[in-house]
């Protein structure tokens, strides 16, 4: 058992509006007209393509290998033809279309031959591989990869921490798949500690989702394995963060810059190990995953979609009212509102929310600070977001630097309470582009002043030596 | 562009403003019941200049002017100089400090959130040194003709019969007079000036303010740091130096009740904008005022010192803020030292 929990500062309480989503069980939705899947599946490398316009894919036939580390495998979400390979609109903040594979579905659902993978006759690194090559990502939203996340790092790994905290208002997938895939969640765990050589597992659940509690705690008796903890931790806003859920349940603060691996601990989502376990014991790659579909709608629930379906064909199953101003991609306390109604379901899409004016009123004009000091209690990363927003305003970015920036994970707690209505997390969005931007430059600016000074050192050689031949 | 959250708290900055307002009222309650009703007519005169003066400088300013008129913020300094000046004022005192505080120490700085010292705390500062006389005649206690309060504030005359000196101005005479020294406890003892604790009426008074200022910390407007530094502060010096020396000191719960010290701790050193902010720094930013404040009240030529204080403790602020900065999650223990 574990002794105590520990806690983090700051957090909100947000009305959480997740019973009207979480009553029904998960349904499968229909094949869509088409699929586009972007090549960047994993968060920061695009994948290579396999395919051709007019090849006839499986259904999970690798259409895109991992190149480099931190990349995985892209499959075809169903049979069918590939349309076509162009820039297609992607869910990402910047709303630039990325590379995406079109394809067509024929309908007919034809599998690739799918045979389970024996990962305990196998090196881990092997395991490792087949992972990538299943295209197995996190599902919680930042989709890194997870055979990365599974490597030993400098210390091992002591504790895998499966995070079905779901503290983003709304959201229920991971909810109902702990109660509807309990069996699936902590096999593909087991499998995990199995590969990392962790001896714990730690599932932390917010208390405020008892059935999914009892559904887990269930499922660790039924697989009798020793060293498996289902922990309800206090409903708290961003319980959920990776680092902030280390923290409630392990008691270790990863700063910015450090992975869980140099504290021996790591984290995943319970539908990346559902995923684990789909990969290994069926041999299915990652091609489809659970998603709520809530805000104002008729009829919220969570819904098993095909990566790559485009949202528009998904919202119908769930009925937007007709006062429907927007859709964001997530939750509205870390959301991205979408540009596109064309743009795909991909690994990290947790949530498609519809807004409208009654529900998202837009902000009230912004204030002045007045120093109240209720965003720096509020901050999880304890960070003082009212003088981050004087340097960032001012743009004095050394001083937001020296005023630990970075360490800020953008959770909007502090938006959320400011009294004068100041968006906190945009200038901080802000500042760091600039000084990401910055570094870019002069980074730039360093290659081509070393590129320069090489070929005067050249020329000096040059000329020295042809000195040398005149004089000879 | 990401410009979550998109789900906001209900949360404004008139909504704290007029939560401090809200506090104030059991300390005016009693004032009136000691004083009369003049105070209500001061908080009136203050809280329409601040307004007009807020108006004006907006306008100068190019600034919306409903939003800003309507956040409070004037109010909330009107109401401090109300209460921190004399409740038989002549009128235009309460009206020149109340100008002072919103045009210079507010506006001229940048306006609300911008301004580095203590609106309320400069009007007073200003006008106890131009004004010395008229900032000291208080009324005295079961005073409360309303009638002969109005022809003091608007009239010519000085209605000497009325006013009475604070107990701190008492102490104040007998320590500036060697051969009164020894009546000090007599003097400290006598009800009459002195009442229970912290002299007739002001005791009460202070007790509105600390049930108000409770409750702030209670609806989380402002932190326990401020008024627990600046309270316990002023009980430990006063205590000191009482068990040194009682014939020179007054003894600590006197300075706790009497003059502006519950005012000040709960709702004027609490100023976020002209104070510290962070945990660390403001036990220390309240700590130094409530010693400089004993301090003057003790050795200085002024009543009543938190104006002085204040002022002098909001020019270390930045400084204090700077050198106190709490640690950030995760950069807690030794780099590479996992607990």
């Amino acid at each position: 058992m574990i002794a105590k929990l520990f806690k983090f500062k700051g957090g909100v309480k947000p009305d959480s509006h997740k019973d009207v989503s979480a009553a029904a069980p998960i349904r499968v939705a229909p094949l869509p007209s088409h699929l586009i899947i972007p090549l960047r599946q994993s968060a920061r490398a695009m994948a290579r393509c396999l395919v051709q316009p007019g090849q006839t894919v499986l259904k999970g036939e690798m259409i895109a290998a991992a190149e480099g580390p931190l990349c995985t495998a892209v499959h075809a979400p169903t049979s069918g033809t590939v349309r076509a390979i162009a820039p297609q609109p992607v869910p990402h903040p910047s709303g630039l279309p990325a590379p995406s594979i079109i394809i067509d579905p024929d309908g007919l659902e034809r599998w690739i031959e799918r045979r389970p993978f024996d990962y305990r006759c196998v090196p881990a690194q092997e395991t490792r591989n087949y992972l990538r090559d299943c295209g197995v990502v996190g599902l919680g939203g930042a989709g890194f990869p997870s055979h990365v996340k599974l490597g030993p790092g400098e210390k091992g790994i002591e504790t895998l921490i499966l995070n079905g905290a779901e503290c983003e208002p709304w959201i229920t997938c991971d909810d109902r798949l702990m109660r509807e895939r309990a069996d699936g969640i902590l096999a593909g765990a087991s499998i995990m500690r199995h590969i990392a050589g962790a001896r714990r597992i730690l599932v932390g659940i917010e208390d405020n989702k008892p059935q999914a509690i009892a559904s887990m705690r269930a499922a660790v008796q039924r697989l009798g394995e020793a060293d498996i903890e289902v922990v309800a931790v206090p409903t708290r806003y961003p319980a959920g963060g990776e680092k902030q859920l280390i923290r409630v349940l392990t008691g270790i603060e990863i700063p910015f810059g450090k992975l869980g691996t140099h504290f021996g601990v790591q984290c995943f989502n319970v539908g990346s190990a559902h995923a684990v376990f789909r990969a290994i014991a069926h041999g299915e790659p990652l091609i489809s995953r659970v998603l709520t579909l809530s805000g104002n709608m008729a009829h919220p629930g969570n819904f098993e979609a095909l990566i790559g379906t485009p949202i528009r064909e998904l919202l119908p199953l769930a009925e937007p009212r007709t006062d429907t101003d927007r859709y964001l991609m997530g939750g509205p306390m870390m959301g991205v509102a979408l540009l596109s109604l064309d743009t795909p379901v991909i690994k990290g899409t947790n949530c498609i929310l519809a807004g409208s004016p009654a529900l998202f009123p837009p902000p009230p004009p912004e204030m002045p600070c007045i120093r109240c000091g209720e965003c720096a209690k509020v901050c999880p990363a304890e960070l003082q977001p009212f003088e981050l927003y004087w340097f960032s305003r001012a743009r004095i970015f050394g001083k937001a630097q020296e005023y630990s920036l970075f360490d800020c994970i953008e959770c909007g707690c502090c938006s959320y309470v400011c009294p004068s209505r100041i968006p906190l997390v945009d200038y901080f969005r802000f500042a760091k582009g600039e000084i990401w931007a910055r570094e870019k430059e002069k980074a730039a600016a360093d290659i081509a002043r070393e590129r320069y000074e090489l070929r005067l050192a050249r020329e000096e050689r040059e000329k020295a030596e042809k000195a040398a031949k005149l004089a000879a | 562009m990401n410009n979550s959250p998109y789900s906001l708290k209900p949360a404004s900055v008139q909504s704290v403003m007029l939560r401090v307002l809200c506090a104030l009222l059991p300390g005016i309650a009693a004032y009136v019941w000691f004083f009369g009703a003049a105070i209500l007519v001061q908080i009136a005169l203050a809280s329409v200049t601040a307004l007009a003066a807020e108006a004006v400088m907006l306008r100068l300013r190019g600034k919306p002017l409903l939003m800003f008129l309507s956040d409070g913020s004037a109010l909330v300094t009107a109401w401090l100089i109300a209460l921190t000046f004399p409740s038989i004022a002549p009128w235009w005192l309460t009206v020149l400090g109340t100008l002072l505080a919103i045009m210079v120490a507010k506006h001229l700085y940048g306006g609300l959130g911008q301004n580095p010292f203590n609106p309320a705390m400069v009007a007073f500062a200003l006008m106890i040194v131009a004004y010395p006389q008229l900032m000291s005649q208080w009324p005295a206690v079961g005073a409360t003709d309303f009638a002969m309060q109005i022809n003091a504030i608007f009239g010519t005359r000085q209605l000497d019969a009325m006013t009475m000196a604070t107990p701190l101005d008492a102490l104040r005479t007998v320590l500036r007079d060697p051969e009164q020294r020894a009546a000090i406890g007599g003097l400290l003892g006598s009800n009459a000036t002195f009442g229970n604790i912290g002299g007739k009426g002001w005791e009460w008074v202070a007790a509105g303010y600390l049930a108000g200022g409770l409750w702030l910390i209670q609806q989380r407007i402002i932190t326990w740091h401020m008024p627990a530094a600046f309270l316990a502060t002023l009980f430990a010096v006063a205590g000191v130096f009482t068990l040194i020396d009682s014939t020179q000191f007054a003894p600590p719960l006197f300075h706790l009740l009497t003059g502006g010290a519950m005012l000040g701790a709960f709702f004027i050193v609490t100023d976020p904008v002209s104070g510290c902010t962070t945990p660390r720094g403001k036990l220390i930013f309240a700590a130094g005022v409530a010693l400089l404040t004993w301090i003057i009240r003790s050795f200085g030529a002024y009543p009543d010192g938190i104006a002085f204080a204040v002022l002098l403790m909001n020019i270390a602020a930045p400084l204090i803020d700077m050198y106190t900065q709490p640690p950030v999650f995760g950069h807690k223990q030794k780099e590479g030292e996992p607990r």
